[in-house]
């Protein structure tokens, strides 16, 4: 007689050492696992929920400043440094995992206009209401010495912004016109104007790094090649562009911030119409920067507000604001992708997560539920400031008027 | 002013120089000379002088010359404005060019499954020792015995951790590159051995019945592409078909199939006794005669014939029989039906196309089998006179209709019909109403006599048909033009007969009945349906034969109420259809999404769980992974110049290998499409 005993090995069940963990054997048979997708659903919709619960952005604020913050500049080399300068021509180093100022100059008489590090990050220009361009050292003078610009050079009218070369001695300046200058030299190499206007922002294509562009208070946007002799191209807009940014991953793309509320995305090589337009603010955007990644970008606005945009989306992923932050003038994206440094009217620094819900520290893996999220409510319903709220609600409103004209 | 000019000059040189030579004094003194004359000295004048020099100035006189005669002023420059635009617009064109080879890079970020910030990074984990101690250097004597022994073997000593081999190898290849090059090796081996594998087992077959068949479906599927290579390229055909005749030629010249083989000896000796034998032989004669008959193609025309008839003497005289017997029938001394009857009655049956047997005529049968096969012969024979005859006078039938046709065809619209459509038509109509017959097929009064032979001649078909049906199956269908009703004929005849036509080609077609199936199949579909709910096993025993008690399954049967009435139920004539529901609609998705190519795609997606519950965790990680991965603390500089030159001569070997792997128009499909990702919000 044959018997038949059941027999395991024992490698499917037996630990080898007591530290490991049991093995639970597991049937993923549909059929035991019913009702996936109203599960699914409501797992989906707690995660948003918590999502929001859990989104608590704002991490700092530095102040400091003596007047409205102007400007910002980031250095290319050290996360932890961040320029400021402000209305009363003050300029502050601040360290930011310190969250402390560590240096503090009077660089211009009148505002601080613009400011750009070099990109070694050993020094750093400025431009101010006082005609000049000024060259700073990084490094905070040693005791006793005097604070003292490397270089300072006299233009004939004032500089609005400036900008440096990604990898060359070249920085770039817009006032009455576009100016490029050579470090070494105190005239500038070559001038660009195009019509008689006076230009409020100019940026180096950070990828093309020869491309400049710049926004002219003629509602136009200009492209130059820095190897040409003339712009290469000019886009009028219905209203005035304040600042723009390239994106650092895709050459050819830029975003402006507009006093129409909205800000605009352009191939630099089909102008004849944005590709997309970015809505939601409820007054002038007054700076906009890329997260370093492209994907993503933060605009600043006059409606006290900052919002994240997706690069390719009409409308913003998410707001940020506090009651005591004014009009936020600039606007700057970490170049590590986790914070948003915002300066405002009110003389502060504020420092933002660029992802509200991330949790900055030690980090557990937790599972996004991908397929619902969008079509969750309760991530698109961002709580915005009363006042705000009501001016939305009043556009929407007349939209929908708009629409019924348009229809009848 | 030129003279005045050069009479300055001279006195310049004469000052200054302070040389008075007399050269320059008689030169000076002609030009005053001149000068006092009071003419202007032409260019003609200084050119005669250089009349005098003749070898070397050549060259200038002409140049001066050319002008003198070209008088025509050159165009105005463009103005400022105009060459700024303009060189503006060459700069822009350049520069976007040059910012078009990011596309490429751009494309494949977004289309990335993950991206990983900073993009250059170094591989993470430890370094390998040799990098690690890249700038120690040999001290001792052994050292440096063992360091000129790999520098002699070409070993790798610093930095450079890899052999130039190793290296030049990584620089033509990526990972992934090398990764699907090995797969398609790997898969071309294993193919290449499979059939190896199966030829192997083919040629060890010794089945001769097997090899028979084989050769048999072989030949089939030969003739099969032969016959299609015919319809699609006729010139690769004749090409294909002078080749089969070469190859025939060589077998006649061969002795095979002769009686000669090896095989034919034995079977010879076998024949006396053996049935089997004897027939295998004889196939072999057959199939020697077929071989080594000499094919004549039937001349059309005399001269032709003659022609080829002096040529082919020489073969002639070899098997004069064959030839003789193939084109006259009269000499094979059998005499065949009435000629002109044939003729009539090829007229009457066009002969099917049969070209098998065109050159192969049967030949040393049994007499019973020769008058099947004289049969044969004279359709073949009434086949070749039909082709004859074809191009220079139609067939009597179908002929009338042909002859007509132009003259309708100027009328209006040609509805070209066959035979059988109209044999059908008639049939139909007869059977229907007989009255219509003639107004269906007369359309004009002035063609009712030529229509009337047409119909004469259908009748006789149909006679025919009735006697031979067989005959019908292997007729080709005959096309003829029929005209149409002339549209513009405004009597109640002509309506009748668009009433006719119309019920003619919407027969069988009951649109009104399908609507109304229609209709009544999807009331039924919207009506609700009793919902089962019972758990087997749930407060009870459950398992394989046992069925839940019946009050619990009356218990659990739920009536769901009926839903609101048909937006079309007092429309008998319109079906609005009730799928659509506004609260769910807002859960939709209005637009496919990005990476999708079809609704069936995203839906499989959408449906399959993303959650641990129905998923193992690998493929959850996989998943959920994020779509950006950055690291805190880490600068993501802006992309640089060497990535897109990377990824340019990606571009440059990839497509080689796509081509190979059949991934090529997916990717490029997949490149074109370009939509948005977008949801619909509520």
């Amino acid at each position: 007689m044959k018997v038949k005993v059941l027999s395991r090995n024992p490698d499917d069940y037996v630990r080898e050492t007591k530290l490991d963990i049991q093995r639970v054997p597991r049937n993923y048979d549909p059929s035991l696992h019913p009702f996936e997708v109203p599960r699914e659903y409501t797992r989906a919709l707690n995660a948003t929920k918590l999502e929001r619960v859990f989104a608590k952005p704002f991490l700092a604020s530095l102040d400091g400043h003596r007047d409205g913050v102007n400007c910002m500049a980031k250095h290319p080399k050290s996360l932890s440094t961040m320029l400021s300068g402000s209305c009363d021509g003050e300029l502050k180093v601040w360290n930011l995992t310190k969250r402390e100022c560590v240096r503090t100059l009077q660089a211009h008489e009148g505002f601080v206009r613009g400011m750009v590090v070099r990109f070694c990050g050993t020094s750093f220009f400025t431009v101010g209401d006082d005609k000049t361009i000024k060259q700073w050292k990084m490094e905070t003078p040693g005791y006793g010495e005097e604070e003292e610009p490397l270089n300072t050079i006299l233009g004939k009218s004032v500089f609005t912004s400036i900008d440096h070369h990604q990898k060359e001695g070249v920085f770039v300046t817009c006032g009455q016109q576009v100016d490029i200058w050579d470090e070494q030299r105190s005239s500038p190499i070559r001038s660009f104007s195009w019509g008689v206007d006076s230009f409020s922002c100019v940026r180096f294509n950070p990828v093309e790094t020869e491309l400049l562009a710049s926004c002219a208070s003629d509602r136009s946007i200009v492209l130059y090649d820095m190897r040409e002799a003339t712009p290469l191209k000019k886009v009028i807009m219905n209203m005035r562009s304040n600042t723009l940014c390239w994106n650092p991953m895709e050459a050819y793309n830029f975003t402006c911030s507009n006093e129409d509320y909205n800000l605009y995305t352009y191939d630099m090589r089909y102008l004849d119409k944005p590709f997309t337009v970015h809505m939601d603010h409820v007054s002038a955007v007054l700076d906009v920067d890329y997260s370093p990644t492209g994907k993503e970008f933060v605009s600043a606005s006059f409606d006290k507000t900052i919002r994240i945009f997706p690069k390719d989306s009409g409308h913003s992923r998410e707001v940020y604001h506090t009651k005591r932050m004014q009009h936020v003038i600039s606007i700057k994206w970490s170049s590590d992708n986790k914070y948003i440094l915002s300066a405002s009217d009110e003389m502060n620094i504020r420092l933002w997560k660029a992802n509200a819900a991330e949790k900055l520290g030690l980090v557990r893996q937790t599972v996004l539920f991908l397929s619902f999220t969008s079509s969750v409510r309760t991530s698109s319903n961002l709580q915005v400031p009363g006042i705000k709220s009501n001016v939305m609600k009043e556009r929407w409103i007349s939209e929908q008027c708009r629409m019924l004209t348009i229809n009848r | 002013m030129p003279c005045a000019f050069i009479k300055f000059c001279c006195q310049l040189v004469c000052e200054k120089l302070n040389v008075c030579n007399d050269r320059i004094r008689k030169s000076k003194m002609c030009f005053d000379n001149k000068l006092s004359e009071g003419d202007k000295i032409n260019l003609s004048d200084l050119i005669g002088t250089l009349d005098k020099t003749p070898s070397a100035l050549i060259k200038t006189k002409k140049q001066l010359k050319n002008l003198q005669h070209n008088q025509s002023t050159l165009e105005t420059p463009l103005t400022r404005k105009e060459t700024e635009r303009i060189q503006r617009e060459v700069a822009f064109e350049k520069t976007s060019k040059e910012v078009s080879r990011w596309q490429s890079v751009v494309l494949q970020n977004q289309k990335a499954e993950q991206l990983v910030f900073p993009l250059n990074q170094e591989p993470s984990g430890p370094k390998r020792i040799e990098q690690v101690v890249a700038g120690w250097k040999a001290q001792t004597p052994l050292e440096q015995e063992i360091f000129s022994l790999l520098r002699m073997n070409k070993q790798p000593l610093h930095d450079p951790v890899l052999t130039p081999t190793e290296e030049a190898s990584l620089r033509a290849m990526s990972l992934e590159e090398a990764k699907i090059r090995r797969a398609e090796l790997q898969k071309a081996r294993v193919l290449q051995s499979y059939y190896e594998a199966k030829a192997k087992r083919e040629r060890k077959i010794k089945s001769k019945k097997y090899h028979r068949v084989q050769k048999k479906v072989m030949r089939k599927e030969y003739l099969k592409q032969f016959d299609e290579m015919v319809k699609t390229d006729p010139a690769a055909a004749l090409e294909e078909l002078k080749k089969m005749e070469l190859s025939r030629m060589k077998e006649r010249m061969s002795l095979k199939h002769q009686n000669s083989g090896k095989w034919a000896k034995s079977k010879a000796i076998m024949a006396k006794y053996d049935d089997g034998a004897r027939k295998a032989m004889q196939k072999q004669l057959e199939v020697n005669k077929d071989l080594t008959l000499k094919l004549v193609i039937p001349a059309d025309e005399d001269e032709e014939d003659e022609e080829e008839s002096a040529e082919t003497l020489p073969d002639f005289v070899n098997d004069a029989e064959h030839i003789l017997d193939q084109v006259n029938p009269w000499m094979r001394g059998k005499l065949s039906t009435d000629p002109m009857v044939q003729e009539e009655s090829n007229r009457l049956d066009p002969p099917v196309v049969r070209p098998r047997e065109l050159g192969t005529p049967g030949e040393g049968r049994d007499d019973q089998e020769e008058d099947e096969e004289q049969m044969e012969e004279t359709e073949e024979e009434a086949l070749l006179r039909g082709f004859e005859e074809r191009p220079d006078q139609p067939k009597a039938g179908p002929g009338v209709g042909q002859g007509e046709s132009p003259a309708l065809l100027e009328e209006g619209l040609v509805r070209v019909r066959t035979l059988e459509d109209v044999e059908l038509l008639s049939q139909d109509v007869s059977a229907s109403d007989p009255a219509p017959l003639t107004t269906t097929q007369t359309p004009g009064t002035e063609e009712t006599d030529t229509q009337s032979a047409t119909q004469q001649a259908d009748k006789k078909r149909k006679r025919k048909k009735m006697i031979d049906p067989n005959e019908v199956l292997t007729k080709e269908a005959k096309v003829i033009k029929m005209p149409l009703a002339p549209t513009a004929v405004e009597d109640v005849e002509g309506k009748e007969e668009q009433r006719v036509i119309i019920k003619e080609a919407f027969a069988g077609d009951d649109v009104i009945s399908d609507f109304l199936k229609d209709k009544r199949k999807q009331e039924e579909a919207g009506r609700p349906k009793v919902i089962d709910l019972t758990l087997p096993g749930w407060g009870e025993w459950g398992g394989l034969g046992l069925q839940p008690s019946r009050s619990k399954r009356k218990r659990f049967r739920v009536k769901v109420a009926p839903p609101p009435p048909r937006q079309d139920q007092k429309l008998p004539n319109i079906i609005i259809s009730e799928k659509r529901d506004s609260s769910i609609a807002a859960h939709q998705v209005c637009q496919l999404p990005f990476p999708f190519e079809n609704p069936t795609q995203f839906e499989r997606t959408i449906r399959s769980p993303v959650g641990r519950t129905w998923n193992t965790q690998n493929t959850v990680q996989k998943i959920t992974a994020p779509k950006v991965v950055t690291q805190l603390g880490a600068i993501i500089e802006p992309i640089a110049r060497e990535y897109l030159i990377k990824d340019n001569r990606q571009a440059v070997t990839g497509p080689s290998i796509n081509l190979e792997s059949d991934q090529g128009p997916q990717k490029k499909r997949r490149s074109q499409q370009k939509k948005k990702h977008k949801r619909k919000k509520n």
